[in-house]
């Protein structure tokens, strides 16, 4: 009995050193997710981002559910995942976007060159829908029903094993 | 011909620049509110909430463009007259507790408030018990001799 106590210090040590280890190989997990799934939109009116389409607000999500796209101009991603938007808007999905810290003609620039799949663009200077919604960087992609209630969050770029998904929780949201 | 290098020079070193948004900062991004007693509650406040882009940091603490939006939003509500605990809850409302660096009790969090309490109550009984052995041995001893 007396031997066993004594080793154990040493066992607990190897337990936390082999913790220790186990955790370094796994992948880190660096998303912070929205805990906005399930509550509304906060209130808000965006003046347009460029010319050529109208700002984004609250008030345009109803009638059916829609897509909120963050991005930015000077994303990379955002170059990315823009032909899966677009492959998106070619099934009817309404995509309603939210460029942060943006310049109009750099969001013109932008659509020109990898398409346009937005029925609109707000302009959020200072990130402020962005952090009201709990999204925490470039690009982001929420799923919004047609009550303007936030029901899906997906975290990055858009790739193309996400469009079915994305369609899937549309209409999950009906 | 210096004057080239130097401007060659500058352009160099403002290219990693050119790779973020060029936009100018939130107004209270880099701005401290004019009356001293609310910037010290907002900089407390700031010291005690994660950057999300470079979740090590503290916003007071990150350079990153959305820290700076995130310290206009803590100094633009202190303004309007919220309190710092509101901002929090406003906050973690968005992000989770994540967002805090200030430790919260919550169903996940409690062990650590918990163990460290159950830790010092089964030393000091461990201690008690030794302590009044050894004085009853001593006791034993002394009754010998």
């Amino acid at each position: 009995m007396r031997k066993l106590t004594l080793w154990l210090p040493l066992a607990l040590f190897a337990f936390f050193a082999g913790l220790a280890a186990y955790m370094l190989t796994q992948e880190k997990d660096q998303f912070v997710e929205s805990t906005m799934i399930g509550q509304p939109l906060p209130e808000f009116a965006l003046q347009p981002a460029f010319d050529g389409l109208p700002g984004a607000s609250k008030a345009d999500f109803t009638g059916k559910p829609k897509l909120l796209n963050i991005w930015a101009s000077w994303c990379l991603p955002c170059i990315a995942e823009a032909p899966q938007l677009e492959a998106l808007q070619k099934q009817g999905v309404e995509i309603i976007g939210i460029a942060i810290r943006d310049k109009p003609e750099d969001v013109a620039g932008f659509l020109a060159k990898y398409g346009n799949p937005y029925t609109r663009v707000g302009s959020d200077k200072i990130s402020e829908v962005q952090l009201g919604i709990g999204s925490s960087g470039v690009p982001e992609t929420f799923v919004i029903d047609a009550k303007g209630v936030i029901r899906y969050q997906h975290i990055g770029d858009v790739g193309a094993d996400d469009v079915p998904v994305l369609l899937a929780e549309l209409e999950k949201a009906q | 011909m210096i004057r080239w290098m130097f401007a060659i020079v500058l352009t160099a070193l403002a290219l990693p620049l050119a790779a973020q948004d060029s936009m100018p900062p939130a107004p209270y991004a880099y701005n401290q509110l004019a009356d001293p007693q609310l910037e010290a509650e907002a900089s407390a406040l700031m010291q005690t909430l994660r950057c999300l882009k470079c979740q090590s940091q503290s916003i007071a603490d990150s350079d990153a463009p959305m820290a700076g939006d995130m310290r206009h939003q803590v100094r633009s509500r202190i303004l309007a007259g919220e309190s710092p605990d509101q901002i929090r809850r406003w906050l973690i409302a968005r992000y989770g507790d994540y967002v805090s660096y200030e430790p919260e009790v919550s169903s996940t969090t409690w062990p650590l408030f918990a163990i460290p309490v159950l830790v010092i109550l089964i030393v000091a009984g461990v201690l008690l018990r030794r302590l009044g052995k050894r004085r009853s041995d001593g006791d034993d001893a002394g009754a010998k001799a």
